[in-house]
């Protein structure tokens, strides 16, 4: 399973294991990761699943969908790497993927 | 130390624990299901569960840790049988009583029965629970005769995954279009359409007579013909979970009326939240949903209104359905009368259907159309007035037509 790195508002790091298949905000959920709380249960329509992630790891990521593009809007404290957590499909690939999790999120 | 009992563990009883404690709440909190599981989202149940794309693991909407971290007993598989208001306590099926300083019922509803001749045999199902598609889901092979009773969300959702298994798909519709009660016509005519080109069959104005079958079901009686199949799913509503609060005398209709507040019941130690509450929305009329927003929404509006702290409850309703591609989002209310303003164009499988009324936007029916249904939900919330002709006019981008 793929380790997934949380750093909350405060700069604490976060790791969670995260089985392939799952979305990256399936296991922030699953491992209490304070801040993504995922209120439509990764339905793409309440982005409150926020992160930024480390500008590393985006070219490993596919592009943001138009619906994503569009929630996205919407979130607080936009930065060119934001994206819903919801969307993220863990990969192989994402083994050591860092993301942080908005301030407004706390 | 104070006492809290949540009845009811889905998605407002998972919540309200996540709020009570997130708003300071440090007393005792227990939380009563009579389910075997935690709670856990339903609404993949008729989507990507049933197709087995997603295993139950990831149905459950916290970890075990999180009600251990919270300090909440779970009390599982246990139904709550009867509320002692003077006492205040609840007597549970195991026989134990649970004392409470503050109640919250959030018991949900349950399937509306298809009450008529042949509904006890087998092959007949309901989808609510886990366990519903479990049973369901071994009899989804590809060749086999679905009758889906009743062309709401759950019949054409749980159609649009049969047909990509490869079943045969008939639905069968008291009304005369497709989920009737959900959206409006220019919405029902697309979503029909849809379903005939993806090979499903379609009868309105049929209300199902009878089931027939020798120790199973075997034929479907509609409309004066007998339609040979294999298995049915009814999906003709649900019906609140009142009786608890109707037994211990609340103030019940069409679900356990509570305060704007969202809410205390007519006992002030006593609060409901989620689909068992009949409440009265934004628009200024009493209501009854039936929907993921609103039992998160009113789970946290009850755990304000519990640890003292009322919020008035004015949230703009939402709602979504996943059939084959196409995501379908709602947002607000729609009445008979309001003016429809269409958005783009069917046939492009991307459109929305704006709702005005008294040219200000009351509800949005949204099809892959992300952006309108947003923008659309922010419109409603700030009561915005529009010219329907910008509205209806696509080279002005959704963002910029207030």
């Amino acid at each position: 399973m793929p380790k997934i790195t949380f750093i909350d508002h405060s700069g604490k790091g976060h790791d969670a294991e995260v089985p392939i298949g799952w979305s990256v905000m399936e296991g922030a959920v699953k491992n209490l990761i304070p801040g993504i709380d995922a209120d439509c249960g990764g339905a793409c329509a309440c982005a409150t699943c926020h992160v930024y992630v480390d500008p590393a790891w985006l070219p490993k990521l596919p592009p943001r969908s138009d619906m994503e593009e569009t929630m996205l809007d919407f979130a607080q404290e936009l930065q060119p790497n934001s994206r819903l957590s919801c969307q993220i499909k863990v990969t192989p690939d994402l083994e050591g993927l860092v993301v942080r999790i908005p301030k407004s999120q706390h | 130390m104070e006492r809290i009992v949540i009845i009811g563990a889905g998605q407002s009883g998972a919540q309200a624990v996540a709020s009570l404690r997130a708003e300071g709440f440090d007393g005792a909190l227990t939380l009563v299901g009579d389910e075997p599981f935690a709670p856990y989202q339903r609404p993949p149940l008729s989507k990507a569960y049933l197709s087995g794309a997603m295993e139950r693991e990831r149905l459950f909407l916290k970890p075990e840790a999180f009600y251990r971290e919270a300090h909440c007993d779970l009390l599982l598989g246990i139904a709550a049988k009867a509320i002692d208001r003077v006492r205040k306590h609840v007597r549970l099926s195991d026989g134990r009583e649970l004392p409470y300083d503050k109640l919250l019922l959030a018991t949900g509803s349950r399937v509306r029965r298809c009450v008529i001749p042949g509904c006890d045999l087998p092959g007949i199902f309901y989808l609510r629970g886990i366990a519903d598609v479990d049973a369901m889901r071994p009899h989804l092979v590809t060749g086999a005769r679905l009758a889906v009773v009743g062309g709401g969300y759950i019949g054409l959702e749980v159609g649009a995954v049969a047909r990509k298994l490869g079943l045969e798909v008939t639905v069968f519709e008291a009304l005369d279009r497709a989920m009737a009660r959900a959206v409006s016509r220019p919405l029902s005519e697309f979503y029909e359409r849809m379903h005939r080109e993806a090979g499903v069959r379609f009868h309105f104005n049929t209300p199902v007579a009878a089931f027939e079958g020798t120790g199973k079901l075997e034929a479907v009686c509609a409309g004066g013909e007998r339609y040979d199949v294999d298995l049915a799913l009814v999906g003709i509503g649900i019906v609140p979970n009142v009786e608890l609060a109707q037994q211990a005398g609340l103030a019940c209709n069409d679900g356990i009326v509570v305060d704007q507040h969202c809410g205390c019941t007519s006992d002030a130690a006593i609060f409901a939240a989620g689909d068992c509450t009949q409440h009265v929305g934004r628009d200024g009329h009493s209501t009854r949903l039936e929907c993921v927003q609103n039992a998160i929404d009113q789970a946290k509006h009850a755990a304000l209104a519990m640890v003292g702290k009322p919020m008035p409850y004015r949230e703009v309703p939402w709602f979504w359905s996943d059939q084959y591609d196409l995501k379908l989002q709602i947002a607000g209310l729609a009445w008979p009368g309001d003016e429809l303003v269409m958005r783009g164009n069917p046939e492009a499988r991307k459109f929305a259907v704006f709702h005005l009324r008294d040219g200000v936007v009351a509800a949005v029916e949204a099809v892959n159309a992300a952006p309108e249904y947003m923008i659309g939900r922010k419109l409603i919330a700030e009561g915005a007035r529009v010219s329907p002709e910008r509205l209806a006019d696509t080279a002005i981008h959704i963002k910029n037509v207030v």
